[in-house]
C-alpha cells in the first residue's frame, strides 16, 4: 500500500487519446518527494532542451502534492509545470482551491499531457473512469463559466474543475488555468493548455487517501493547529498589517491599503504617488470593497479566507471569486482611483483567465507607448479616451489577440521587440522575460538581489517569506522578534536580526554580508520547496513571518503520513536535489549568469560590484560555478550523477574548469 | 413506557460563517477510518458541505437517519434570494440521491456525534472548524424510552431494502460457510 501518494500517474496522449493509468517507482518519493520534486524529475527525463513551449512535446503536468488529500491543514495547492511561452524555462506556477485533494481522492497523483489534441476536448476524471470529452461547445465560455457549465452537463455538482477561458485558447502568454476561487496565473500555463486545446480538467474522486501512521501525523497536526490559533489571535508586531499574519496576503479583510497605493508604483511601474491614501480615495477603497465582498472564502481545509466572493451592483454585479492583489493591480496599472474599476474588470479578466500581475502591467504599457507616440491612433483605433474604457477595450484586444493585442499577448518583453521604434526602453520591469511586481525602491536590498535574480519561480511574492524584509528600528523590537522564532533552521539567524539595522554600518546594502544572505536566501527556497513539494500552501509555510509549518515539524508530518523516516538533513537534501535538477534543467535550455538580474531601475542606488560579489558568494554557497550552473561535485553528492553526465555532453559543464 | 434522561446533542451550524474549507468532512473521515485517522476521504465523511459557490451557498449538512424509500415530494427552499437545490437541507441517506453513502458498498452513513470511547470533549468536526461555523451544546431531557438499532442492522436493513432478504440471507450463509472452512 502506498501511504500520502496514490501511486499512480494519469497520462494521456491528446494526439492519439490514449489514456494510461501508471504505477509509479515509490524510489522517486525517496528521492524527490512529491508536487514540484517529482514533476521537475518527469520533464528532465522527457523534455529535450530543443523542446518549444508550443512543441506538442512540451509536458503540461497537473500535480497534487505530498500531503495533499490528508488533513494537513492548507495542503491544498495543485501545480502545474510546462515549458513557458515567456521565459522559455521551466515553470510552475500554483493554485489553491480544491482541484488537487479531489484528483488524490480519484486515485492519481499526477495528470501528465502531452502532443495536442486536433479539436477542443475536456477531461473527465471520476476515480477509475476518464475520458477525452468533446468541448467544442465550451469554446469561447469564460474560465469560471465553464466550469459550472461542466459540473451541470456532468451532472455531478461536486466535481472539481480546472478550466481556461478566451486567453488560454488564443495562447496569450499571460493566460492563466482558473480553478473555484483559485489560479495557476504565472508564465502562460493557461497558455499551454490552449495550445493542447484542453479546455478544462473535471475531477471527481471518493477513494480513500492513506497515512502511514494516522494517530502519530494528528498528534503533530494538533501542535500546527493549536499554532494557527495562536497566530490568528497573536499578529506580529512592528510590521506592516500585510506581514503580520499567516495565509496569503488577507487582502480580502484588510481595507487598509496606504502602504500598497503610496509604496508600489502605478502605471507601468513607473510612478508612486506618495499622497493617494487621502480620506476621499481611502473611503471610496474601503466602501468599494466592503460593498463587493460578499464572503470571505478558503481553499480545501483550510482555515484561512484569502479569498472572496465578489457580487454587487456596484462593481457590475456579476460574481466571481477575488483574492489578493488582483483587487488594486488593474486600478493601479490604469491610474483610476476609483477601486470600482478595479472590481469591474477583474471580473471580465478572470473570465478571460489572464494573471491579474502580468496583465494590467502590459496594459499600461501600451497606454505609455501610446502616450509616447510609439503606437498611434491606427493601433488604437476604436479605444475609448477614457482611461477605465481604454483599460477595458485593450483587455479585449489582448484576450481575443485582435489587432495591437495580438502583439500586447505575448508581454511586455517581446512586444516591446515587435514594436520596435524604442519601445524596448519601456520594457523596464521584467525578469527573464517575465513582468514583476511594480516596485522601484531607493537602495539596494542584497537579500531581494539573490531572490529576484537566481530564483526559477521568476515571482519575487512565491520567493520571499520567514525573514523579515527590513530591519526593525530599535534593539528592544529586534529582541522581541527572535524570543519566539521557533522557525529558524539556525539560532544564528537570530543573531543576524539582531545586528540587522535600518541605517549605518549594519545597514543594507553591505548588511547581512554577502554569506549571511546566501544563507538567508538558501533557507526561503528551502522552504518554498518544501511546500511546493508537499502541496501545502506558501501562507502557512514559506511565505509568511512565523508560520505553523516549518523546517522542524516537515520532517516529522511527511514521516508519518508516509512512512519514510526523514530528518531535517534528509529533507533538506531532498529539495536540494529537486533546486538543483531544475536549474540543470533550465541551464540546459540556456539560463546562465547573464540572465540573472532584477530590473535595471528596480533600485535607485546600485552597487555593480557588490552585486557580482552577492552572484559569486551565493553561486559558491550553492555549489554552483561562475555562470550558475551546478558543478559535477554538487550533483554527485544529491545523486544526480547522470545531470552531470548530460551537461557535460552538451558542453554546459566543461570538465575540470569547475 | 418508562421515562429516561436523555442527552440531546446539538451542532449549532451558523452557515453565514462558513468559508467553504470542508475542514469538517476530511476530519470525520480520518476519525471514523479503521484505524482511527488510517485514512481520510471526505465521500466517506458524515457531513458535507453543499458548495454552489456563485450562488454564495456554503451548507454544512449533517448526514441524518437513512431511508429506505425517497419522500413522496421534494422541497425546494428559497432563502434570501438563493435557491437551494432540491432536498438540500434533508439529513437522510435515501434512494433519490447519493449523498451520505459508503462510496464502495452504498451502505448509509449517519453521524454518531463522535461517540467514542473515552468520549471527546466535542466531536472532531467542530474541533476543527477554526472559523466557528459549528459549535457544539449539550442538553438533558426527559424522554420515553427506545430500542436504538445499532449500526450492523441499519446496514442490514439498507442491504435487504436494495436486494431484498432472500438475496441477503444466500449471500450471508455463503460467505459464512467459506469463511468457516
Amino acid at each position: 500500500m502506498r501511504y500520502a501518494e496514490t501511486g499512480y500517474y494519469l497520462e494521456i496522449d491528446l494526439a492519439r487519446g490514449n489514456i494510461e493509468r501508471v504505477e509509479t517507482d515509490p524510489r522517486l518519493t525517496e528521492l524527490h518527494l512529491g508536487g514540484l520534486g517529482t514533476s521537475v524529475k518527469l520533464h528532465w527525463d522527457r523534455v529535450l532542451p530543443e523542446t518549444k513551449p508550443f512543441d506538442p512535446e512540451n509536458l503540461l503536468i497537473f500535480s497534487t502534492g505530498l500531503l495533499n488529500g490528508t488533513p494537513a491543514f492548507s495542503a491544498n495547492r495543485t501545480l502545474v509545470t510546462f515549458i513557458s511561452p515567456q521565459s522559455g524555462l521551466l515553470a510552475y506556477p500554483m493554485m489553491g482551491g480544491f482541484w488537487s485533494a479531489e484528483l488524490k481522492y480519484a486515485g492519481y497523483d499526477k495528470v501528465i499531457f502531452r502532443n495536442k489534441s486536433p479539436k477542443w476536448v475536456y477531461i473527465w476524471i471520476h476515480n477509475d473512469k476518464v475520458e477525452i470529452r468533446d468541448a467544442s461547445h465550451l469554446k469561447g465560455k469564460g474560465a469560471l463559466e465553464t466550469q459550472d457549465l461542466i459540473r451541470e452537463e456532468l451532472k455531478e455538482p461536486r466535481a472539481q474543475v480546472a478550466a481556461i477561458g478566451l486567453a488560454g485558447e488564443n495562447r496569450v502568454f499571460t493566460a492563466s488555468i482558473e480553478q473555484s476561487r483559485s489560479s495557476a496565473s504565472r508564465l502562460g500555463g493557461g497558455a499551454v493548455m490552449g495550445d493542447k486545446k484542453i479546455k478544462a480538467v473535471a475531477v471527481r474522486g471518493t477513494k480513500d487517501v492513506y497515512l502511514a501512521r494516522g494517530a502519530e501525523f494528528m498528534e503533530h497536526m494538533e501542535e500546527v493547529t493549536e499554532y494557527i490559533k495562536f497566530r490568528n489571535t497573536n499578529p506580529i508586531p512592528d510590521v506592516m498589517t500585510i506581514l503580520s499574519g499567516i495565509g496569503s496576503p488577507q487582502e480580502m479583510k484588510h481595507t487598509d491599503e496606504k502602504w500598497h497605493t503610496e509604496n508600489f508604483m502605478w502605471g507601468n511601474a513607473r510612478t508612486r504617488r506618495r499622497d493617494f491614501w487621502s480620506k476621499p480615495n481611502e473611503e471610496n477603497w474601503t466602501t468599494t470593497q466592503l460593498t463587493a465582498i460578499q464572503r470571505l472564502i478558503s481553499c480545501f481545509n483550510c482555515p484561512q479566507q484569502c479569498g472572496a466572493l465578489v457580487s454587487s451592483e456596484s462593481v457590475g454585479g456579476r460574481k466571481y471569486m477575488m483574492k489578493c492583489f488582483g483587487k488594486l493591480t488593474y486600478s493601479m496599472a490604469a491610474y483610476v482611483d476609483d477601486l470600482r474599476f478595479n472590481f469591474r474588470i477583474l471580473q471580465r479578466a478572470t473570465e478571460y483567465g489572464v494573471d491579474s500581475f502580468s496583465t494590467p502591467q502590459i496594459l499600461a504599457f501600451a497606454v505609455e507607448l501610446y502616450e509616447a507616440g510609439i503606437l498611434t491612433d491606427k493601433d488604437f483605433d476604436g479605444c475609448p479616451s477614457d482611461k477605465e474604457g481604454r483599460f477595458f477595450w485593450l483587455l479585449d484586444r489582448v484576450a481575443r489577440r485582435e489587432g495591437i493585442g495580438d502583439v500586447l499577448a505575448d508581454g511586455v518583453y517581446y512586444a516591446a521587440r515587435k514594436i520596435g521604434k524604442g519601445a524596448e526602453k519601456f520594457d523596464h520591469n521584467t525578469v527573464k522575460k517575465h513582468e514583476q511586481l511594480p516596485l522601484k525602491l531607493g537602495m539596494l536590498d542584497p537579500i531581494y538581489f539573490l531572490m529576484y535574480s537566481t530564483n526559477e519561480k521568476i515571482s519575487i511574492t512565491q520567493i520571499e517569506g520567514n525573514f523579515p524584509q527590513a530591519a526593525f528600528p530599535t534593539r528592544e523590537q529586534r529582541e522581541a522578534f527572535v524570543k519566539d522564532w521557533l522557525q529558524v533552521p539556525d539560532e544564528r539567524f537570530k543573531q543576524y536580526v539582531l545586528e540587522w539595522e535600518p541605517r549605518g554600518d549594519n545597514a543594507i546594502p553591505y548588511f547581512p554580508t554577502p554569506e549571511m544572505c546566501s544563507e538567508i536566501v538558501d533557507w526561503m527556497e528551502m522552504l518554498h520547496n518544501i511546500d511546493d513539494a508537499l502541496g501545502l500552501c506558501a501562507g502557512m509555510g514559506s511565505f509568511c513571518l512565523k508560520p505553523p509549518y516549518h523546517i522542524h515539524n516537515y520532517p516529522k508530518l511527511i514521516s508519518a503520513a508516509t512512512g519514510m523516516d526523514i530528518d531535517e538533513a534528509g529533507l533538506k537534501k531532498i529539495v536540494n536535489r529537486s533546486r538543483n535538477l531544475h536549474r540543470a534543467f533550465n541551464n540546459r535550455r540556456g539560463m546562465t549568469r547573464a540572465d540573472e538580474k532584477p530590473p535595471e531601475d528596480h533600485w535607485k542606488r546600485r552597487f555593480p560590484e557588490l552585486e557580482e560579489q552577492l552572484l559569486s558568494t551565493y553561486y559558491k554557497f550553492k555549489g554552483w560555478n561562475m555562470d550558475g550552473i551546478p558543478t559535477r561535485e554538487r550533483l554527485v553528492e544529491l545523486d544526480l550523477g547522470y545531470v552531470a553526465e548530460d551537461l557535460e555532453k552538451r558542453g554546459i559543464l566543461k570538465d575540470g574548469q569547475n | 413506557m418508562a421515562k429516561i434522561k436523555k442527552k440531546i446533542k446539538t451542532i449549532k451550524i451558523d452557515a453565514d460563517k462558513c468559508n467553504g474549507c470542508r475542514a469538517c468532512e476530511i476530519i470525520c473521515s480520518a476519525f471514523h477510518a479503521t484505524p482511527k485517522y488510517s485514512s481520510s476521504n471526505p465521500a466517506r465523511a458524515r457531513v458535507q458541505v453543499i458548495s454552489r459557490r456563485l450562488k454564495n451557498i456554503w451548507l454544512p449538512v449533517f448526514a441524518g437517519e437513512y431511508a429506505p424509500a425517497e419522500c413522496m415530494g421534494r422541497d425546494k427552499y428559497v432563502i434570501d434570494g438563493k435557491e437551494y437545490d432540491e432536498c438540500g437541507f434533508c439529513r437522510a441517506s435515501c434512494p433519490s440521491r447519493d449523498l451520505f453513502k459508503e462510496p464502495d458498498s452504498g451502505l448509509p452513513l449517519k453521524c454518531d456525534m463522535c461517540e467514542s470511547d473515552p468520549p471527546l470533549s466535542e466531536p472532531m468536526c467542530v474541533q476543527k472548524c477554526l472559523n466557528d461555523v459549528l459549535t457544539y451544546e449539550e442538553r438533558e431531557e426527559e424522554v420515553e424510552e427506545e430500542v436504538k438499532p445499532a449500526d450492523v442492522e441499519i446496514g442490514l436493513e439498507s442491504m435487504i431494502d436494495k436486494y431484498g432478504l432472500e438475496k441477503v440471507t444466500d449471500t450471508f450463509a455463503r460467505m459464512s460457510a467459506s469463511k468457516n472452512v
